[in-house]
């Protein structure tokens, strides 16, 4: 039987510092195109959902 | 010529085309075509042989054969066991997934047919037996008529209304009128989605096809069968694309958010309509004294 995760964190990109913590990795990006870009490209790597906090950190979930 | 030969070469043939006419080879590509169909007629032929003999059986005063017949029922309960056991096998391959309902639902399919043929050549060989072969293919032919009737199961068009619907963006959140079907970050995203999405909403038509509507598996089913059809705009790599069916908490009505590689709506919505009915999905809240009474 194989086992997998789901709803899981991935990754975590944020443009400010010090509101997102946690034992997965998390990217710090200088603009918000910067953002789009990286986690787009975790996105299709990690096979994940970006999904916007609305707080300037976007996370990847495995769905 | 020995005994019963015609009432049971009869009842045999009769039983597995029997079996091959409620053989559907359709879009699903399901059973695949040659080897899983070769192997169901071949099941059928067993069933049907075992539908034939068993009147000669009871004739002869062999009452011990009869009990074959349950030897029967548990082979063809392993029939169902496999046929589940493939397809959720192959299942981990598709991009939209049928989910666990649909396929049991299919795989019950496959363990009920085989009764039906034994069923048939039961009736076939007791009307070719007491009466003529003529009879016999007349019943044939009536058993698999009744059968494929009652066995027809209801389609989403029977329960609900399909409709087009808006898709529209609050900030990350993407909604198909109102109904919030998830938060997609990414600008890219969501303009590929504004370009190439469809949105559908689906209007269970009274509280018991609503509860049928909230299952997991048969909105799965609904996914599933819209994507297979109309194909979908995903690869592995973009599961933010995958087809999305939320539900109305409020009023039970469900939102589908699909991306199809064909982006026509009238189809779409065909496609939706002839989604069958989960018979384990089927929910009758109506059929309670408090459900009846609490529907307003």
């Amino acid at each position: 039987m194989d086992v997998t995760l789901s709803k899981f964190i991935l990754a975590a990109v944020t443009t400010k510092s010090g509101i997102v913590e946690g034992n997965f990795p998390i990217f710090m990006v200088e603009s918000q195109e910067e953002q789009e870009r990286i986690a787009t490209t975790l996105g299709r790597v990690l096979e994940g959902v970006v999904h916007d906090m609305e707080n300037g950190v976007f996370i990847l979930v495995k769905h | 010529m020995p005994p019963f030969f015609i009432t049971i070469v009869t009842a045999v043939i009769l039983g597995t085309l029997a079996r091959f006419f409620m053989l559907k080879v359709d879009y699903r590509q399901y059973p695949s075509y040659p080897h899983g169909v070769v192997t169901h007629l071949s099941l059928g032929f067993i069933a049907a042989t075992l539908g034939a003999v068993a009147l000669p059986a009871l004739l002869e005063k062999e009452f011990a054969a009869v009990s074959f017949l349950a030897l029967a029922a548990q082979q063809f309960r392993e029939v169902r066991t496999t046929e589940r056991e493939m397809l959720l096998h192959l299942d981990k391959s598709e991009l939209v997934q049928r989910g666990p309902d649909y396929i049991e639902g299919i795989a019950r399919v496959f363990e009920s047919r085989n009764y039906l043929v034994i069923l048939t050549a039961l009736i076939v060989s007791t009307a070719t037996h007491f009466f003529n072969p003529l009879l016999g293919i007349i019943s044939s032919i009536l058993a698999v008529a009744a059968g494929n009737r009652l066995m027809t199961g209801r389609n989403i068009k029977d329960i609900a209304r399909v409709r087009p619907g808006e898709i529209r963006f609050e900030g990350p959140n993407v909604f198909v009128e109102n109904i919030h079907i998830m938060n997609l970050g990414g600008e890219e995203t969501r303009e590929t989605i504004i370009e190439r999405g469809l949105g559908v909403i689906i209007e269970p038509f009274n509280d018991n096809e609503r509860e049928t509507l909230a299952n997991n598996g048969q909105r799965m089913a609904l996914a599933h069968e819209a994507a297979s059809q109309l194909g979908v705009y995903k690869d592995v790599d973009t599961p933010e694309f995958t087809p999305l069916v939320r539900r109305d908490k409020d009023t039970g009505r469900i939102g589908m958010l699909i991306l199809p590689i064909e982006r026509d709506m009238e189809f779409l919505i065909t496609a939706i309509k002839g989604v069958p009915v989960l018979e384990s999905a089927t929910g009758k809240p109506l059929r309670s004294r408090a459900g009846k009474k609490a529907e307003d």
